[in-house]
């Protein structure tokens, strides 16, 4: 009677939820892509995405979305206790090489990077900040609590939004990252969690650790905005992006041999596609005419990264795809001798200078684009205790002075704010720029210290953003069907492409002290005292007595005995 | 005569109508036996406060205690599971994201599906602290917090580098064994735990739980005052030495214990005596009010499931009698005929037993 009541009650409840929001029910949906892409130095890289697409609207005053599919919950609830409008959290182990590797489809600096926009409703965002790193901080098992104001800042120009928003308010964006933090299982486990199909089907199947960690670069992120469903953007949906790019290292991995498989790669075959998803695809780049098997039918061309790529899809979603074996393993072999594209823009960075007093940064930006030349945002946040002399800063291209057109400049305040220096910077045609700036380093104090600080200090990556000129005509156009990879940047025209370069994040020694030195004190000052004083003080106040020595118990007794008799004592 | 055999009837008639009794008895016995414990959740503290790579055994013994907790039915929501250090994806590990505890690489004890909540600088005596007095800060994430309450049993398990009386935590500070007992004491007056079982495995463990004074504590050391805990081999591809021997032998211990086994305390207590531990194992249970005979190790390193629950009550209902068909209790039967035969020779006498026999 009872359990009748309950199914009567739920089925109302679903009618009357219906009612209320009909749109709100099952309109998410799910695709899952993976690309592989061999590249020059014999190494391969995989990159996959996984998108959920959601027609919700978690910042609407009064009605709580509660009904989650596959957007996952833990998520959801953030965005929405916190206002956030965009949220770009990054994990990545290794330094992408951008000149022997290329562009990566979607770049990450080496430890944890966190960006938000939050809403503009928001009213304390310091506080929503704080909070929200801590409730990451749990989902995600880092270390993100470490984040604080001393080394979050507001790029004004930087990081613009990714997604919807015409808010230019920098006020509302929040920067940070944390290059020492470590990226291991305990960081993919959530992640993988997060996913629909969990790492039961689909592509997700390959991710496994004891693989994706033995490689020369590995980078998760999870990236949520809100995007237009269609070209005239009449509605508005949220899409959570979680991608892994990892590079395989052609001798550790790959055994010396320019010869990789998936099983190779990740120990693993496909089986299926998540049967949640609405699409499932394995792109693998094919431009360079590598051997690829099984052979498929499929091709499709996209120009990515300013260059145009044929790639060779495999449809997870179709039976016929895995074979008579049920199960899909992609050969891939290659020559690997021609030329490779070279990047039209990179960066390095580096420190110069001797001792533990002074310092200067160095970064260098390079353009090697035959005829053209293009600006460049430069943004660099250097912690407090590296104390920037501003007026020490040039910036020199082909050994002549480049005035940037535009300077941003925050300085730092000890223990509260870091550095932040934005410059917009005109990059000459096949040329080098340097720009440096002197430092001196600060004493902290005692407890300010970590547990291992002969390790050193770590400044995080310079991001270097720039609107790059293409050489083939970017698509501009919106489809729905476009391959994840080339939609996750929105094309504005046709003749650049975005493009954002990090920089290698540095590692400085700041004058430690020797913390062994107060036990050390310790241990001389008792001594000092015990020896020069103890023995001062017992020459002044020790007096000498002539001591009796006590016989045994038998010459005792013995004389005992005599003194009775009156013959001499025993001594 | 007659007195005698009305009292040897009552006798008997007693018996018989008692038997029934018995059986409930038992089954009163065995459920009260289940909620003796008086814990209905299971936490478990694991700590390893050393850093740099040498120390890799200390991550390994405490990856090997979280992995037979996990097994044994712990869920990573009720684990706070603290690493000082992160050796499976270290640069110097030739096996990345793995951790090993037996040579040749035997054993991962790192696998595919961990949860670190508390990892690098943040773990400190002060968060440790924190995390049992459970003072935290409002906006620490529930897998950072120890939500216990009165009638959780907790597992605390401490490794790393210590000595007379302190813990070391990461090079740099120490925790002393008053303030460990002062943290414990807190516990209890905050309700915070119904049983706690505290191992530690350090050189001169033993001295960290000599100044406990908070009831329903139990201690396990893997050495005494005055003695090193030593680590048990190296393996000689990824260059350090692996675990160390007391966790080395409490962890293939622990193997062989399963959700529904009865091993119990006195078994723990004998892992590793010294002719294999080179140390001697202490442990301390003066302030626990059980017998340690009777605490089960599942008690603490397992978790209380509702399939238990099922079981037993599947045992009490099979041994109720059948409603269908009724039979006389067993017993009934040989009572009557003793009964017969004490009659019979009552009247006619033992010399007429010849006649039977």
């Amino acid at each position: 009677h009872t359990h009748l009541n309950y199914k009567l009650g739920l089925t109302l409840q679903n009618r009357t939820s219906e009612a209320l929001t009909p749109a709100a029910a099952a309109r998410d949906e799910f695709q899952e892509e993976l690309v592989i892409r061999p590249l020059h130095s014999g190494d391969i890289y995989a990159s996959f995405q996984f998108r959920t697409l959601w027609d919700t609207d978690f910042l609407q005053e009064g009605q709580k979305v509660s009904h989650y599919r596959l957007f996952p919950k833990s998520l959801g609830q953030v965005l929405s206790k916190f206002s956030v409008r965009e949220l770009h959290i990054s994990f990545t182990q290794g330094f992408w090489r951008t000149m022997q590797w290329g562009q990566p489809f979607i770049p990450s600096p080496p430890g944890a990077e966190l960006w938000v926009w939050f809403h503009d409703t928001v009213s304390d965002v310091d506080g929503n900040w704080k909070e929200l790193t801590n409730v990451l901080s749990g989902i995600f098992c880092a270390s993100l609590n470490f984040i604080d104001l001393t080394n979050t800042v507001q790029p004004s120009a930087s990081f613009k939004p990714l997604g919807l928003g015409n808010a230019t308010d920098h006020r509302f964006l929040r920067y940070a990252t944390l290059p020492r933090e470590i990226v291991c299982t305990e960081n993919l486990t959530p992640w993988k969690k997060l996913l629909p199909c969990g790492s039961k089907a689909g592509l997700a199947v390959l991710l496994k650790s004891e693989k994706l960690f033995h490689s020369s670069f590995h980078s998760q992120a999870v990236h949520i905005r809100p995007v237009c469903q269609d070209e005239q953007c009449t509605s508005k949906a949220w899409e959570l992006r979680q991608t892994l790019n990892v590079v395989f290292d052609l001798y550790t991995a790959g055994q010396g041999k320019k010869e990789w498989s998936l099983f190779k790669m990740f120990s693993r075959t496909l089986t299926e596609a998540c049967p949640l998803a609405t699409s499932s695809k394995v792109y693998v780049d094919i431009t360079d005419n590598p051997e690829l098997s099984p052979a498929t039918p499929l091709l499709s061309q996209a120009v990515v990264l300013g260059d145009r790529r044929t790639y060779s899809v495999f449809d997870l979603t179709r039976a016929e795809t895995f074979g008579q074996l049920r199960s899909l393993n992609l050969l891939l072999r290659w020559k690997g001798d021609g030329e490779m594209l070279r990047p039209l823009l990179h960066a390095e960075r580096y420190v110069a200078g001797f001792g533990l007093q002074t310092g200067e940064i160095h970064t260098v930006i390079y353009n090697n684009h035959p005829y053209r030349a293009f600006p460049v945002l430069l943004m660099d946040s250097v912690p407090w205790y590296l104390q920037l002399y501003i007026h020490t800063l040039t910036v020199t291209s082909k050994s002549r002075d480049n005035k940037p057109s535009y300077i941003h400049y925050q300085p730092a305040k000890d223990r509260h704010r870091p550095h932040l220096l934005e410059m917009l910077i005109q990059l000459p045609p096949h040329s080098m720029t340097e720009v440096t700036v002197q430092f001196e380093r600060a004493l902290l104090k005692w407890t300010e210290y970590t547990p291992d600080p002969n390790h050193g200090f770590y400044v995080g990556s310079s991001v270097v953003s720039a609107l790059v000129p293409s050489m083939v005509a970017m698509n501009t156009n919106f489809t729905q069907d476009q391959p994840l990879f080339s939609s996750f940047v929105p094309v504005k025209e046709e003749s650049s492409y975005f493009v954002r370069v990090y920089t290698e994040p540095l590692l400085v020694n700041l004058p430690t002290p020797d913390f062994s030195m107060p036990y050390n004190v310790i241990c001389l000052t008792c001594t000092v005292v015990a020896v020069g004083y103890g023995s001062f003080y017992n020459l002044l106040t020790r007096t000498f007595q002539v001591d009796e020595p006590s016989l045994p118990l038998a010459k005792r007794l013995a004389n005992l005995i005599r003194r009775i008799r009156g013959v001499p004592l025993l001594t | 005569m007659d007195y005698y055999n009305l009292l040897t009837t009552c006798a008997f008639i007693h018996l018989l109508v008692s038997i029934p009794y018995a059986y409930s008895n038992y089954v009163e016995n065995k459920a009260g036996q289940f909620f003796s414990s008086g814990h209905t959740n299971n936490w478990a503290v694991l700590v390893c406060t050393s850093r740099f790579w040498f120390n890799y055994r200390h991550v390994a013994n405490t990856l090997s205690v979280y992995r037979s907790v996990k097994r044994l039915g712990i869920p990573d929501s009720h684990i706070v599971l603290m690493l000082a250090d992160d050796m499976a994806c270290n640069y110097r590990n030739p096996k990345p994201a793995t951790v090993f505890s037996h040579k040749n690489m035997e054993l991962n004890v790192y696998g595919d599906d961990v949860e670190v909540d508390y990892r690098g600088y943040e773990v400190t005596v002060e968060n440790f602290l924190r995390v049992l007095t459970g003072r935290l800060p409002p906006s620490t994430p529930r897998s950072k917090r120890l939500l216990s309450d009165d009638r959780s049993n907790i597992l605390i398990y401490l490794t790393g580098h210590g000595g007379n009386g302190f813990l070391k935590f990461q090079d740099s500070e120490e925790i002393s064994n008053m303030e460990l007992a002062d943290a414990f004491e807190q516990m209890w007056q905050k309700r915070r735990y119904n049983e706690l079982l505290f191992i530690i495995d350090t050189c001169q463990g033993a001295s960290m739980y000599e100044r406990f004074y908070s009831p329903n504590l139990m201690a396990l050391a893997s050495s005494q005052v005055g003695e090193d805990s030593l680590s048990h081999q190296p393996d000689l591809a990824i260059g350090v030495h692996l675990m160390d021997k007391y966790t080395f032998y409490l962890l293939e211990f622990l193997e062989e214990v399963h959700p529904a086994s009865q091993a119990n305390m006195n078994d723990l207590f004998k892992v590793c005596p010294q002719s294999q531990c080179v140390s001697t194992p202490g442990h301390r249970t003066d302030l626990f009010q059980r017998n340690p005979g009777s605490v089960l190790i599942t008690d603490f390193f397992g978790s209380v499931l509702l399939h238990d629950m099922k079981q037993l009550v599947a045992d009490v209902s099979s041994q109720k009698p059948k409603q269908k068909d009724w039979h006389p209790p067993d017993g009934f039967i040989l009572g009557l005929w003793t009964l017969i035969l004490l009659v019979f020779f009552q009247t006619y006498g033992i010399k007429h037993l010849k006649h039977i026999f």
